[in-house]
């Protein structure tokens, strides 16, 4: 889709949310939405799945209602095309297709529905986070349509980077390196902060992107950073932070992640939520780099697990505030790299997490894990989290 | 006329100018990189306090953070090993009487401006002898290199195998410290050439300096503009409780 400049003469469209209240069983379709899953209530005594979300079985009354991965496909009965409302999004969003599905897994569901999809044709149902934060259903081709990505409901519920200005904040990295050139790769404008430009670094010679000064450690070298592409910064890609193994400097530690967030937050959040609803490629979406271990300790990595958990416990705070914008957490397990070089695999490796990176936004999940590790532990996690404590 | 009415008079008049040997504190100056595995000296860090706002609506004020060798710095003698249990070793029992003292400036622009490997060695102090005079004791000896007019990764000069910039070598710096210098200055970021890890023994500038009880001053600029003999250097760390050195302003008081 071709980025269009806006009218720097007129009020920008504002950062609106659809409504956000739900009941709190509802709030397992973010859960799902969030991991990029398809998942639905099923009912442990009769095995019926229930939608929409409830506190007992439409069809016994069992009261343990367990989310489960169900089947996704179905066929789109009916759709319509919404063209007046009384919310102030949808009001600015209108016309906006909606529909009536019945799915394969016993459920008729209201739904979102692209622009391909045709009454009586078969479906593909996602569960997607609105702007709100919300798990919705949409409904997608049974396959992928072309143009698939530019479809405007399907682009209220992702982050497709294509057309989009992106800051990928450490490109001394292979990691930050990596992610810059999967972004380029999937159609993005990429800007690749260097920190310590004077101390050299692998792969200095070769970068992806434009280069621009920045390090998270210093709030001056932020703000200044912020101060020349803030306001055309679409997603950030926060790959800076502190993954060592053993013990450090814990201050050292801390200003590397846990500050770094904090003053991204403060310098470059507000520019990139002013500029949510804003024309055809609004900025949509912070994205982080943490440590897995930062959910689950890792007695390998005492200060590492440390200082990511401070870090998520901010960045997740953040995240009803940010609003329209995305947070999504990119949770890496041990890095390929030379800290890491005395432990076996499984690890997480540049290319993966790029590429997880783009796939995350395309989707427009909010909790990933890269990596077999990460994701057995972000797995463990989910299912319980108690039982992570005495792993 | 006392002499301290004669000096505050050619100040006054202009008989004698201050040179400031100072680089500016600032958050992207280079400091010393050692290897990963090893702790690191702070980069120099600054955040507002307040601004004439709502944390302080009159005045405006910053906290800063830094290690005791980022910027322009002075090492103690306490900063190396072997100078460890000296007396008067560390910067709040420096002799106070040492922290104004006359300086030896030792140009050799010509030869190390464009050379990160350039040493400096006996014969050049011995030729730099021949034609200004013995190095008095008790004098800093100021090592020109001109690298204080680069900049960024030009003034760091790290390469594959460490950093490339100018220095003694250990013959000079025992030399020097048999002629009973102060201490020895440089413009750049270590007192010690880059590739000082390579030498015998290694890092001679901290070794037997420090170990001599003498001191070193880093990151010093405007050397230019100091006469080979003649200068005063006003050079105090920061009074810091058992501190092994400090970021300072390094001020000379020349002829005009």
């Amino acid at each position: 889709m071709i980025r269009r400049p806006g009218n720097p003469t007129i009020l920008p469209a504002a950062p609106l949310a659809p409504p956000a209240v739900r009941s709190r069983a509802a709030r397992g379709l973010a859960v799902a939405a969030a991991q990029g899953r398809f998942a639905l209530q099923v009912c442990a005594a009769c095995g019926r799945t229930q939608y929409p979300p409830r506190d007992a079985c439409v069809a016994c009354l069992g009261a343990q209602l367990d989310w489960r991965d169900v089947p996704n496909g179905g066929v789109l009965t009916a759709a319509t095309i919404v063209r007046i409302s009384t919310d102030p999004y949808f009001r600015q969003h209108t016309p906006w297709r909606m529909g009536s599905v019945r799915l394969d897994c016993g459920v008729d569901a209201m739904a979102h529905v692209h622009g391909k999809c045709r009454p009586g044709a078969r479906v593909r149902m996602a569960l997607k986070l609105d702007k709100a934060g919300q798990g919705v259903m949409l409904a997608l081709p049974e396959a992928d349509a072309n143009p698939m990505q530019s479809d405007p409901k399907l682009r209220e519920f992702t982050c497709d980077p294509a057309g989009r200005r992106v800051l990928v904040t450490d490109g001394r990295t292979a990691f930050g390196q990596a992610a810059a050139r999967a972004l380029i790769a999937a159609g993005a404008e990429v800007f690749l902060g260097i920190a310590a430009a004077w101390n050299p670094f692998p792969g200095q010679n070769d970068l992806p992107g434009t280069p621009i000064a920045l390090d998270l450690t210093d709030g001056i070298s932020v703000q200044n950073a912020a101060a020349a592409i803030a306001a055309r910064t679409d997603i950030i890609v926060n790959t800076a932070g502190y993954f060592r193994p053993g013990a450090g400097d814990a201050r050292a530690a801390m200003d590397a992640s846990y500050f770094a967030a904090s003053r991204l937050a403060q310098m470059f959040l507000p520019a990139l939520r002013a500029r949510a609803g804003d024309g055809t490629h609004p900025a949509c979406a912070w994205v982080n780099m943490i440590g897995i271990n930062g959910l689950v300790p890792d007695p390998g990595a005492p200060l590492a697990s440390a200082v990511n958990a401070a870090t998520l416990a901010l960045v997740r705070a953040l995240r009803p505030e940010m609003r329209p914008l995305k947070l999504i957490n990119a949770f890496v397990g041990q890095l390929d790299d030379q800290w890491h070089q005395a432990l076996p695999p499984p690890k997480t490796s540049p290319t993966q997490f790029a590429q997880a990176v783009v796939a995350a936004l395309r989707n427009g999940d909010e909790e990933i894990a890269v990596g077999d590790l990460a994701r057995h532990t972000l797995a463990q996690w989910y299912d319980n989290h108690a039982i992570t404590l005495h792993a | 006329m006392s002499s301290l009415a004669a000096f505050a008079a050619d100040l006054a008049t202009g008989k004698l100018k201050i040179v400031d040997l100072t680089q500016t504190l600032s958050p992207d100056f280079p400091t010393i990189v050692l290897p990963p595995q090893f702790g690191q000296c702070a980069p120099f860090r600054m955040e507002v306090i307040s601004r004439y706002d709502d944390a302080g609506p009159g005045w405006f004020w910053h906290n800063i953070s830094v290690g005791e060798h980022t910027g322009t710095h002075f090492d103690a003698p306490v900063h190396w090993v072997t100078g460890k249990d000296l007396p008067n070793n560390t910067t709040d029992t420096l002799v106070v009487q040492n922290l104004i003292a006359p300086a030896c400036v030792v140009d050799c622009s010509k030869d190390a401006a464009n050379n990160g490997d350039y040493l400096l060695t006996v014969a050049t102090l011995e030729a730099w002898e021949a034609k200004h005079g013995k190095i008095p004791a008790g004098n800093w000896v100021l090592f020109r290199s001109d690298w204080s007019k680069r900049q960024g990764a030009e003034y760091a000069n790290v390469l594959e195998d460490g950093a490339h910039t100018p220095g003694p070598d250990a013959a000079a710096v025992q030399w020097l410290v048999d002629r009973g210098v102060l201490g020895f200055g440089v413009e750049t970021i270590g007192t010690d050439a880059g590739q000082a890890h390579t030498f015998a023994p290694m890092y001679p500038a901290h070794t037997l300096m420090h170990g001599a009880g003498r001191y070193g001053l880093q990151c010093l600029c405007n050397l230019d503009q100091l006469p080979a003999t003649g200068a005063m250097i006003v050079a105090a760390p920061l009074k810091i409780l058992g501190g092994s050195g400090s970021p300072l302003r390094v001020l000379a008081i020349v002829p005009a």
